[in-house]
């Protein structure tokens, strides 16, 4: 189960999303990106957009706001309780959040003093 | 709490926790006046003068901050023409720097090429045009002469300012069913999207819902043509009755009334949806001890909305499951029983009730605005003329905005299940 549902109509069809979330980089929520908490998890809505999503389960709206605060999202999901055998769905929930562009890939920081 | 839906599934699904309401709504219409220099025959809120009890500028700051406290994502602002208020500026500015986004609706009349340019600036502003007829003769009859010019021209400041994705709101009636592509190319023309919605039998409409509202075969014209473009316009998810036909359209198939719709008319009163002006569906007024907040979560009316809901005689009916019993302000104000068939059931299971209505007796609207002196009486126009479709030209490009007035419209139907 993937959980996220999204208010876009022709998600079912696209085929652009990566194979494999990447994990190991950086995410953040989008800017124009805004949580409200749920029983069943979170609602998001982008004020780009206005395009509305439904996280159904708090760990993984949990882990997106542990998003920014964390080097990796691999982290945000393990931080939020999230165990490594899960993490594969919740990579499709990030990837389709990643599609709606609900969440963006951190620019790398420049670390040159 | 338990719905029937529950005995099924172990835990709650989405439309679970829908029905049985959130701590705020999701989306929410606030209509900051019953003023208004037109006097569509249709008018939901039956708006025309002012209220002399209308929020002030300073209650509707209050009603914005608690907002934005509920963690209320944006609200769609109507009326009456809500751009005929003198703060309604400063109103929408309010908002959008709380953190409260602004859809707007409105007739088109105070949007000059200057103040398309300061929207088509925010990110948290969209603005919504009526119009009802892709073509003068068609828009005229039922919001006005000149209403279809002024539209157009609004329409175009927009797309001159560089607003995209506006949307270009239509009440499907009897006259523009046959219209929906030409109203599908203006809003190409102008890099907008089309939104059309339901016409309910609510206050004006009511007295021309029996001449305006579409016929059985125009029902299933409006459906299929759903079914082949609804990824592509919203629809406020009010056509959920036709999904009776079969194959469902995109949306939660859900009346939201009080669950995570409601509306706030202009002297704060509470109402359960922006079609059920009356007093049977009042929740409460804004301006009550713990305000908006309170009303939403507390109120008894919301309470029960959010309770399972009786199908009553629809339950037996195969299709059920699709339509949910249709639209509980369409049968209000039509005379028929909340837990019956929706006035337009497609099953025809209405038919005969409708026929035992005492047409005497139905509800009218708790309160009308409408200005006497500006009465207009709908007269069917005979020729419908179907406009030039040469207009048409670039290729489409797909919706960004899915969240309409309703959530659920443009829902992704078992799209991640």
């Amino acid at each position: 189960m993937t959980a996220v549902r999204t208010t876009s109509a022709n998600e079912s069809t696209n085929h652009e999303q990566p194979e494999t979330f990447p994990f190991d980089t950086g995410w953040d929520l989008h800017e124009h990106v805004q949580v409200r908490p749920e029983r069943f998890g979170a609602l998001l809505y982008h004020y780009g957009d206005r395009r509305l999503s439904f996280v159904k389960s708090p760990e993984l709206r949990t882990a997106l706001e542990l998003l920014a605060a964390s080097p990796t999202a691999r982290l945000a999901l393990s931080n939020a309780g999230i165990p490594e055998a899960a993490h594969p769905a919740h990579g499709r929930a990030l990837s389709t959040l990643a599609t709606t562009n609900m969440i963006v890939q951190r620019q790398r920081e420049d670390h040159t003093p | 709490m338990t719905t029937s839906t529950d005995e099924r599934h172990t835990t709650p699904t989405l439309i679970d926790h829908f029905e049985q309401g959130l701590d705020a709504p999701i989306c929410m219409t606030w209509e900051l006046t019953y003023s208004c220099n037109l006097a569509c025959v249709h008018c939901l809120s039956s708006s025309g003068r002012r209220d002399p009890r209308e929020l002030t500028t300073e209650q509707c700051k209050g009603v914005i901050d608690t907002l934005a406290s509920m963690g209320v994502f944006y609200v769609n602002i109507g009326g009456g023409e809500p751009t005929i208020r003198s703060d309604f500026w400063e109103i929408v500015d309010y908002a959008v720097n709380n953190g409260v986004g602004v859809k707007f609706s409105t007739n088109g009349s105070n949007l000059n090429a200057e103040r398309a340019k300061q929207l088509a600036e925010s990110d948290y502003i969209d603005v919504q045009i009526s119009l009802d007829g892709a073509t003068r003769e068609i828009n005229d009859a039922v919001r006005g002469p000149g209403s279809f010019d002024t539209a157009i021209t609004a329409m175009e400041n927009l797309a001159e300012a560089g607003f995209e994705g506006f949307k270009i709101s239509v009440v499907m009636t009897r006259e523009n069913v046959d219209q929906l592509d030409a109203f599908d190319a203006l809003a190409q023309k102008y890099s907008a999207q089309l939104r059309i919605t339901r016409l309910r039998p609510a206050g004006r409409g009511a007295d021309v819902w029996d001449q305006l509202h579409p016929t059985a075969n125009q029902q299933r014209e409006l459906y299929d043509w759903l079914v082949a473009n609804g990824e592509r316009v919203l629809t406020g998810d009010s056509f959920f009755h036709l999904n009776a036909y079969g194959e469902a359209l995109p949306g939660l198939n859900l009346c939201g009334a009080g669950r995570v719709v409601c509306l706030i008319d202009p002297i704060g009163d509470v109402y359960a949806c922006p079609f059920t002006i009356h007093d049977e569906f009042l929740a409460g007024n804004v301006l009550d001890a713990g305000g908006f907040r309170a009303v939403w979560q507390e109120s008894d009316l919301f309470t029960s909305l959010r309770e399972p809901q009786s199908g009553g005689a629809c339950e037996s009916c195969s299709a059920y499951d699709s339509c949910r019993g249709g639209c509980m302000a369409a049968k209000f104000f039509t005379g028929l029983p909340l837990d019956g068939p929706d006035p337009e059931c497609v099953k025809g299971n209405a038919e005969d009730l409708l026929g035992n209505v005492d047409s005497t007796t139905t509800p009218r609207p708790s309160l009308d605005h409408s200005r006497p002196a500006a009465a207009m009486t709908y007269t069917p126009v005979s020729i419908t003329a179907k406009p030039p479709l040469a207009a048409v030209a670039e290729p489409r490009v797909a919706p960004s905005r899915s969240c309409d007035e309703s959530p659920l419209a443009g829902f992704a139907r078992d799209a991640h299940a």
